[in-house]
């Protein structure tokens, strides 16, 4: 918000829950660090850690929703401030979707290490996927936090590269399935994952929809590209 | 889902390029609006703005005083008012006014209501009785005031009284009932209960509304139409307005960043 209210704090308020978000995605991005890394060495340790810190998640969006009813209750906010508080309340749960499905990957990582795992599963693709899609969680957060409408349209295009990565993914996959059945346990704790992963992305997706709409008012879920770049302009 | 009534309508109030002088002082700056019939229209702006001054043009209630002139035009129904023959008395008699502060006569609940129709109509007694409790129902004050009808206006609750004063104006039957901070002076309760009343009275009337309650504009109003030092810098339907108003001055006052 560029400019202030007569109410500093009223200010205040908006500037502090904004900051609580930027927190919550702060927890959520690590998360997801985490369960890559706990992926990525087969850590049992790091995937534990992962699922543990999933309740400072969950309180956190408590504590924002609260936060949030407050400020509506005693404000009244109307046009940029009403969609700016229900854009974070969207933020928020969809970051808390994207802590469960990090927590979902590491539940999976410690699956697949008592499974005793074939490493020649190719879980290479799924850490570039998985960069992808905190790489864009990470640019939704910096984007949200600045307002910046051509980040939130360029993160929507780039959501369709983790889609394609998933299907080729995918493919891979039953490759590995067909070439030798006793990897298809396996494969398929990678698959789940490859879906979490792409769901991430998804996520990222609606915060830059949410970012739309705070600054041009216009609701740009389930629209096309062109649509969205021409309300942007 | 909550929607303000904006479904297709006739205008009622076409102002045109009004001027409005306090003496030398230009207080309405190039008005252009068209408030529409059967419709609430809620003028909202900070102190000094015209809103106030823009509904007293409505009725010709500047008239009273010799400094303050009116350029443009009012097309009431499409005849302007301001140049107008008509006895100013019968144009207020289509042109209701309610005031900020309520202002009951000293006088009986029941004359209260007679006093105007008298004016207007001649009545027999019963029809008469029936035109005041038509009116005090309509204003939502029958139940509370049937059994005491002969007593003084005065001895109601500040916001009985108010409602007394809308049951006066709409009692002469009026087509556009003008309001100019009706609830400033009111407590929670019986704010809502005029506000409530407001919206009732939409569907027989054009009603005006000025208020320094924006959220009062949000929840009774269809249009909205924001002033700022004499200049109407935006109108539209009040939806719109509190959600994605068009003009950043307007956005601006609405969030309170005004200052």
């Amino acid at each position: 918000m560029p400019e202030k209210h007569l109410s500093t704090q009223f200010d205040s308020e908006l500037t502090s829950v904004s900051s609580q978000v930027m927190e919550l995605g702060g927890l959520v991005e690590s998360q997801i660090r985490q369960a890559i890394y706990a992926l990525q060495h087969f850590s049992m340790e790091v995937a534990h850690e992962v699922s543990a810190n999933e309740a400072r998640v969950n309180a956190m969006e408590i504590e924002i929703d609260r936060d949030l009813s407050s400020i509506i209750s005693r404000r009244q906010p109307t046009a940029r401030d009403l969609r700016l508080l229900i854009a974070i309340s969207k933020t928020t749960a969809n970051l808390e979707r994207v802590g469960d499905e990090a927590e979902k990957i590491a539940r999976m990582v410690r699956s697949i290490i008592e499974g005793g795992t074939p490493r020649a599963l190719p879980s290479m693709e799924l850490r570039y996927a998985a960069d992808l899609a905190s790489g864009l969680l990470n640019k939704a957060l910096d984007a949200f936090a600045r307002l910046d409408v051509n980040a939130a349209l360029s993160i929507l295009k780039e959501d369709d590269l983790i889609d394609k990565e998933f299907d080729g993914f995918v493919r891979k996959l039953i490759t590995y399935m067909m070439e030798d059945p006793r990897t298809i346990s396996a494969s398929l704790d990678l698959l789940f994952l490859a879906k979490a992963i792409e769901r991430i992305g998804d996520h990222a997706k609606n915060i830059a929809e949410f970012i739309i709409y705070v600054v041009k008012g216009e609701d740009v879920r389930h629209t096309s590209i062109d649509r969205i770049e021409s309300v942007i302009k | 889902m909550l929607k303000t009534d904006t479904g297709p309508t006739s205008t009622k109030i076409a102002v045109k390029k009004l001027n409005f002088y306090y003496g030398k002082f230009h207080a309405l700056k190039n008005i252009n609006l068209e408030i529409p019939a059967g419709k609430v229209t809620a003028f909202i702006g900070p102190s000094g703005c015209g809103k106030s001054t823009l509904l007293r043009v409505f009725n010709r209630m500047f008239e009273l005083y010799p400094e303050q002139r009116a350029e443009g035009q009012i097309l009431l129904d499409g005849d302007d008012l301001l140049t107008s023959k008509e006895d100013v008395a019968l144009l207020r008699a289509k042109v209701g006014m309610v005031f900020q502060k309520p202002t009951p006569f000293p006088m009986s609940i029941f004359d209260n209501i007679a006093f105007g129709v008298k004016l207007f109509e001649d009545l027999n007694a019963t029809d008469m009785e029936e035109r005041v409790e038509w009116a005090l129902r309509k204003s939502a004050l029958w139940g509370e005031v049937k059994d005491k009808l002969n007593q003084n206006g005065s001895s109601l609750s500040g916001g009985q009284q108010q409602r007394l004063c809308i049951a006066r104006g709409i009692a002469i039957k009026p087509e556009v009932l003008l309001l100019d901070e009706p609830c400033s002076a009111l407590d929670p309760i019986s704010t809502a209960k005029v506000e409530e009343l407001i919206v009732e009275l939409k569907t027989d009337y054009t009603v005006v509304i000025v208020t320094h309650n924006m959220q009062q504009a949000a929840r009774c109003s269809d249009y909205t139409a924001y002033m700022y030092l004499g200049d109407l810098i935006e109108f539209g339907a009040t939806e719109q307005m509190f959600f994605k108003p068009t003009r950043k001055e307007t956005e601006d006052y609405i969030t309170g960043r005004f200052g």
